[in-house]
């Protein structure tokens, strides 16, 4: 079927939302979403987003600028940075006159509290910048942004699958091509812009945070057309997921006061931040954990610590911690009032992805050339606010805050520019995709591809990282593509085929991985989330720039394109 | 250990009616339903069909029928159910394939209760003020992940037309919200032929929601708003 749109915008999490809510009633737009979109793992976000309304204490944007650009050892840009800090408030104070239900101080104003990595005054002690509602910062965003798309009578293609993009030869950007999952019909979406928000890709690794839906579709459907990604080599480990099921225990435990213990019931933290201690930025954290594990410190000498929240009185677990204490009595058994809890860092925030400008214009090279038409926000994009290392409650800001921005600007560029002729045949390329996975005949199976990918990397490619490993997972990754041609699925129907899905997904899975470990065998520094044992040093005279990986005839080619510093000048990381 | 599922399955292309399949899986204990469903489709027939995203009950994709009471999959223990578990899809509505109904109409009865924030007002420079006892009024209620676990669970909704717990629970929402300013249009919605009279009070609801929502409890304040406003 062929849709005329003068928007499409692919994904219905925060970043879509946000950015189809600029546009609604102002041109004729579509939301594509292969989840119904109050099902987007936006709404798994729990602790808080950031913004410095000062209202509990002292607090300025530009402190929050810092800490976004310390908190990503200074592989932040920091014109995006300057723009995330300030357009935060802003964003904030919308979202509450859009009715989201922020958790208030006394006198009416919104409350705020403490999280990993930021701080007063450029560094001296943690602050209260993060706004919430309980531990369901993200399940409100989701439903606020929703219910103002029914408002605003937004076009929703609910569980439709993008599968492709279409560019013309001279680079411009055409429309989307999507399968109706109910159906198995192929939609060509013919537009002038197109905003890619299709989120993370945490599935990549064996324990994640991420749902399963989280398959990096959008990054790897842009790869797969020949325009570059950015930094993929830093993804997030979050310190505290709970113990083999990866399930997100929020950083707001320990805003709260929470405290990571050792087997040996030590605040091992005081080791390693001696500073902002438990609240040290994820990055430090989930390593100082694997250190204690290491050193035999886990607790009965297994891979595993406690996350302490037994010394919190337990209103404060049973109101402001509401859902992270049903998880634990839901998975665990455990009653987080009297048991600490088993954690490990779980694969959490992918800091890589589509490289974007402040606008959201998706830019090709190091001179940040934008595709006409098209855009990118949230997870899936890199403008890059996070650098190596994103903090906490910064991606919510960043959705909301870029989401909005890149939908402003697709407005004007809708309004100003006239639709451009689709290529011939624009849906070949998913057809074909489909109907061989349909019909394909091997002895492969695609739950087994996946697993050994996600345990593959995470062995290899995870906080720890080293050059002999790392190509071993190249390795290992030449063979599971090659597996991958061999597949074969259970499901031939039209209908609803998840199996059909799933392979499509492992596909994705493929080129996030093989992008990240590029990535990271070419980067021989540590920094961020990105930590070589081989090169532990941060290396700023060689590898202070955001790396650019692109798929060509030949291979992967790695280029590099400079940091933009505005304010902040490198400087040693401590906290 | 191992368990026995017992599956409604269905494919439209195919069936003509539904017919059970029984599989046997190796699982863990604290394993979810969910885990044990993926077990059957990844390794066993991947035709099985269901929705699952979050998988750990915040996303409202998994709501089935789990030995006769509609739980999320995700958010349910095999310890806490034994070797044998029939599972079936949501009552009262469409079954699109095996495990995956179709919601529309659901969505359909939310839409109508106008679930945003009306308030023509033109809004302050900075936030609107709540106190923490009005924000507390819709904590319950705010919670809601529409997984349509309450209304498929409702007797009233199998059998008539009518908005359902879960609409009226997002009806609530912003009935009860201080900032809102549209009180009676919200009471005319609820208040009408196809409204909160409708239920029964038989509390299935609140039994089947998997956030802890008390749902009938948030229907009867609703009734007595509307008696309040009519006197
Ligand atoms: C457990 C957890 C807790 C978190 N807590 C916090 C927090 O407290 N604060 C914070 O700032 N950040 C937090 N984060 C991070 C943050 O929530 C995410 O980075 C953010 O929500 C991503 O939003 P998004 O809009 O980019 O994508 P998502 O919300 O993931 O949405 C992706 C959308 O894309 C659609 N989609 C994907 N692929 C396709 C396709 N092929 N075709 C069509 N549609 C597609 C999906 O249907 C979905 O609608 C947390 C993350 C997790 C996992
Ligand atoms: S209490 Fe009302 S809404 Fe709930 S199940 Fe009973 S009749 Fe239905
Ligand atoms: S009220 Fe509870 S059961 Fe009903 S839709 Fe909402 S979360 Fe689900
Ligand atoms: S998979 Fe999200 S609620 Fe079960």
């Amino acid at each position: 079927m062929y849709h005329r749109f003068d928007a499409v915008i692919v994904g219905a999490g925060g970043a879509g939302l946000m950015a189809a809510a600029q546009l609604a009633g102002k041109c004729n737009v579509a939301v594509i979403t292969k989840l119904y979109p109050v099902r987007s793992h936006t709404g798994a976000a729990q602790g808080g987003i950031a913004a410095a309304l000062a209202n509990v204490e002292e607090d300025h944007w530009i402190w929050h600028m810092f800490d976004t650009v310390k908190g990503g050892d200074y592989l932040v840009d920091q014109d995006a940075a300057e723009v995330l800090a300030r357009e935060a408030i802003d964003a904030i104070i919308e979202l509450e006159h859009w009715g989201f239900p922020f958790n208030r101080l006394p006198d009416g104003r919104i409350d705020q509290r403490r999280f990993g990595g930021h701080t007063r005054n450029f560094g001296e002690a943690p602050v209260r910048r993060s706004c919430y509602a309980a531990d369901r910062t993200g399940h409100m965003i989701l439903q606020t942004l929703y219910q103002q798309s029914i408002k605003n009578q937004v076009v929703f293609f609910d569980e439709f699958m993008m599968l492709d993009l279409l560019l013309t030869d001279d680079g411009v950007c055409t429309g989307v091509v999507a399968l109706d999952v109910e159906t198995g019909e192929f939609h060509v979406f013919h537009a002038k812009a197109v905003l890619l928000a299709t989120g993370g890709y945490g599935r990549v690794f064996k324990v994640t945070s991420n749902a399963l839906s989280l398959t990096g579709d959008g990054v790897a459907i842009v790869f797969r057309r020949g325009l570059p990604l950015e930094d993929m080599e830093f993804y997030q480990f979050h310190p505290t997921g709970i113990y083999k099921l990866g399930i997100l225990l929020s950083e707001a435990c320990r805003g709260e006061g929470g405290i990571l213990r050792n087997g040996l019931g030590e605040r091992f933290m005081e080791r390693y931040a001696p500073t902002l201690l438990d609240l040290a930025p994820r990055d430090v954290v989930s390593r100082s954990i694997y250190h204690e594990i290491r050193e035999g410190r886990g607790v009965e000498g297994k891979d595993y610590v406690y996350l302490d929240l037994t010394h919190l009185p337990k209103e404060v677990i049973e109101t402001k911690l509401a859902d992270n204490t049903d998880f634990v009595r839901t998975y665990l058994g455990l009653d987080p009032v009297v048991d600490p809890i088993p954690i490990q860092p779980t694969a959490h925030y992918a800091m890589g992805g589509i490289p974007t400008d402040v606008d959201g214009r998706v830019t090709v090279d190091a001179q940040n050339t934008p595709v006409p038409g098209l855009y990118a926000a949230g997870e899936c994009a890199c403008v890059s606010v996070h650098g190596a290392n994103r903090l906490g409650t910064n991606s919510l800001v960043d959705l909301v805050v870029f989401g909005r921005r890149a939908g402003k600007h697709m407005l004007q560029f809708v309004q100003e520019n006239d639709l451009h002729p689709l290529p011939k045949e624009p849906d070949y390329r998913a057809r074909a995709e489909v109907e061989w996975i349909l019909e394909n005949e091997g002895q492969e199976k695609v739950a087994t591809i996946r697993a050994e990918l996600q345990e593959a990397m995470m062995a290899d490619a995870s906080v720890f990282r080293t050059g002999d490993g790392l190509r071993r997972m190249q390795d290992k990754l030449v063979e599971l593509r090659n597996r991958f041609t061999r597949i074969t699925i259970d499901d031939r129907s039209r209908t609803f085929n998840t199996d059909l899905v799933e392979a499509i997904e492992l596909g994705y899975l493929l080129d996030c991985a093989e992008a990240i470990v590029a990535c990271a065998l070419a980067r021989e520094e540590s920094r961020g989330a990105h930590y070589r044992e081989d090169f532990p040093q941060r290396d700023d005279a060689n590898w202070l720039k955001h790396t650019l990986v692109t798929r060509t005839s030949g291979g992967l080619e790695l280029s590099y394109k400079p940091v933009i510093i505005t304010r902040f000048q490198p400087k040693e990381r401590t906290y | 250990m191992q368990v026995t599922l017992r599956i409604q399955r269905f494919n439209p292309e195919t069936d003509t009616k539904p017919h059970y399949q029984e599989y046997t899986v190796e699982v863990e204990p604290t394993d979810r339903v969910l885990d044990a469903l993926n077990q059957v489709k990844w390794y066993q027939d991947g035709s099985l069909t269901y929705r699952r995203s979050c998988a750990h009950g915040i996303c409202g994709s998994d709501a089935m029928r789990i030995n006769g009471r509609n739980r999320l999959a995700c958010k349910v223990l095999i310890k806490d159910l034994g070797p044998k578990i029939t599972i079936e899809p949501l009552l009262g509505f469409k079954v699109i394939k095996d495990l995956v109904v179709d919601l529309e109409p659901f969505f359909a009865q939310y839409r109508t209760v106008m679930p945003y924030l009306i308030n023509d007002e033109p809004p302050p420079t900075r936030e609107r003020l709540q106190t923490p006892e009005e924000r507390e009024l819709i904590e319950d209620t705010s919670k809601c992940i529409l997984c349509a676990c309450c209304t498929s669970a409702c007797p009233i909704f199998w059998t008539t037309e009518w908005l359902g717990p879960a609409a009226i629970v997002n009806g609530h929402r912003f009935l009860f919200d201080s900032r809102d300013r549209a009180t009676e249009e919200r009471l005319a919605v609820l208040n009408q032929r196809f409204g909160v009279w409708r239920c029964r009070t038989i509390f299935n609801c609140t039994e089947a929601c998997p956030r802890g929502i008390q749902v009938t409890h948030a229907i009867e304040q609703v009734k007595r708003r509307i008696l309040f406003e009519q006197s």
